[in-house]
């Protein structure tokens, strides 16, 4: 038995591994556009202005109230009929994760940037930096520090949400290996495969976080 | 002569409760202003409006002849020329005192690293911080952060600093170093405007007293006169509790032997 289940999942491999790719490509852009989205909320929440923060408040709201799958579907079903924009499921997927993802990064990183003492940002400005050069060298590397942690928990939660694509017909890890287990009748060996992916893939981040904040608790 | 700095009929609000009254106020270069007055009567708002960190209301406030109030204007070069230093330091704490000191010289003014180190460094050597230069600030005292945050603002070779209740947060044996580079500046004839508590000092360093009390201006005297013969009743009051506190060891030991 363990050697034909060692035998199957070589066979199998090739096909997971194509699936586990697609986990990890949309993964890995989801995490991109919510950091690089989450921090322009961030900055754009602390300028306190109140049409920009009603804005800001909306699109949190939305994402908080309505699950990730709904958005899903809503973009994946909804764009083509009510916008004639069809998207590729890869791409609803990366754009749903990503606005997802940056309404919660950014809510941490407003929270780290607010969290500075005031003093910083007036003893940038009073030496004359701009507002790009105050968030870029004062205000961000500090509030880094503070925003990291909860950041990179969020990433492994967005890793383990993408496995929802499923639903709008990416083939992703987890559906790759129902197909082989539609096959095969291994699902004990094939989701423990499965297992094993998503904690070697989510474990070393935190892993990561923690010596991060280890080693910044000294700075 | 005209004044470097020119406050006139300048009013200031946060929110309905007006904090600055139709200050009219001149600086000509070089002098030593202090700026008394109990505490919330508008002198460190007076000082951060000049910087441009609150935005006046009305009246008007010229730099060098020129008006601040005027819609355009470039603040961040206004503050190249008009350094100020915080009660509470405000160093960057993620840098060096090197890396805190060059930000501005490298990044706003663009210059060239060699000769703002060599800057950086000569200005420290003169605060006695030499040694300090590649430590982070929460390894410092506060008299040594106070001083750095000096330097770093006399790096971007201001015209006039301006200096809020610079010591009102040190141990009282930090005050000293503290004091005594700014009367070092005061000394090479640099333009200081200094809202402090320390009556001793601002009699010492002070070309003029400018007394304040409910965001008016009550008086401005030069310090000998400001000290011995207070015009207004606000002042004699203002300046009998400093004289209490300052007699109260005195009469301890009196009553104690």
């Amino acid at each position: 038995m363990a050697s034909t289940g060692f035998e199957l999942l070589q066979v199998s491999l090739p096909q997971l591994a194509a699936g586990a790719l697609q986990t990890l490509s949309i993964s890995a852009l989801g995490i991109f556009f919510a950091t690089v989205g989450g921090v322009l909320y961030g900055v754009l929440a602390n300028l306190g202005k109140r049409p920009v923060n009603i804005a800001l408040q909306v699109y949190l709201e939305l994402f908080r109230a309505i699950p990730v799958l709904v958005w899903l579907y809503l973009v994946f079903f909804g764009l083509p009929i009510f916008f004639g924009l069809s998207i590729p499921s890869f791409w609803c997927a990366v754009l749903v994760l990503g606005l997802w993802g940056a309404s919660e990064v950014g809510e941490v990183v407003r929270g780290a940037l607010r969290s500075l003492p005031r003093g910083q940002r007036e003893a940038g400005l009073s030496i004359g930096l701009s507002g790009w050069q105050l968030y870029g060298y004062v205000l961000l590397p500090q509030a880094l520090k503070r925003m990291t942690p909860p950041t990179i928990n969020l990433y492994t939660r967005i890793i383990k949400t993408s496995s929802l694509a499923v639903l709008i017909g990416v083939v992703e890890v987890i559906k790759a290996g129902q197909q082989i287990i539609e096959r095969t009748y291994e699902s004990v060996l094939i989701y423990g495969a499965l297992l094993l992916f998503f904690f070697f893939v989510c474990y070393p981040l935190s892993a990561a976080s923690r010596v991060l904040e280890r080693r910044w608790a000294h700075t | 002569m005209s004044a470097l700095i020119e406050f006139q009929g300048f009013n200031k609000f946060f929110g309905e409760q007006q904090v600055l009254e139709q200050i009219d106020l001149q600086v000509q270069a070089g002098e030593v202003v202090v700026i008394l007055g109990p505490s919330g009567c508008g002198k460190s708002t007076l000082l951060r409006c000049l910087n441009g960190l609150e935005q006046a209301h009305s009246g008007s406030l010229r730099l060098d002849g020129k008006e601040l109030l005027a819609p355009g204007t470039d603040w961040r070069q206004v503050r190249q020329r008009v350094g100020m230093v915080f009660q509470s330091y405000h160093l960057f704490g993620h840098m060096s005192v090197l890396d805190n000191l060059l930000l501005g010289p490298l990044k706003v003014q663009k210059r060239e690293r060699g000769e703002a180190q060599a800057q950086a460094e000569a200005l420290l050597a003169r605060v006695g911080l030499l040694d300090k230069r590649d430590v982070f600030p929460r390894q410092l005292s506060g008299g040594q952060q106070q001083r750095i945050a000096i330097v770093r603002s006399l790096c971007m070779n201001p015209e006039v600093m301006l200096f809020d209740e610079v010591t009102a947060a040190l141990d009282p044996e930090m005050v000293k170093e503290v004091l005594q580079v700014i009367q070092g500046l005061a000394r090479e004839g640099m333009t200081l405007l200094i809202v402090t508590h320390e009556m001793a000092f601002a009699r010492a360093v002070a070309d003029r007293i400018v007394f304040m009390e409910a965001g008016r201006i009550l008086e401005q005297n030069p310090p000998e006169r400001f000290f011995t013969q207070p015009q207004s009743a606000r002042a004699q009051q203002f300046l009998e509790k400093f004289s209490f506190v300052e007699s109260l060891p005195k009469t301890l030991h009196k009553e104690l032997s």
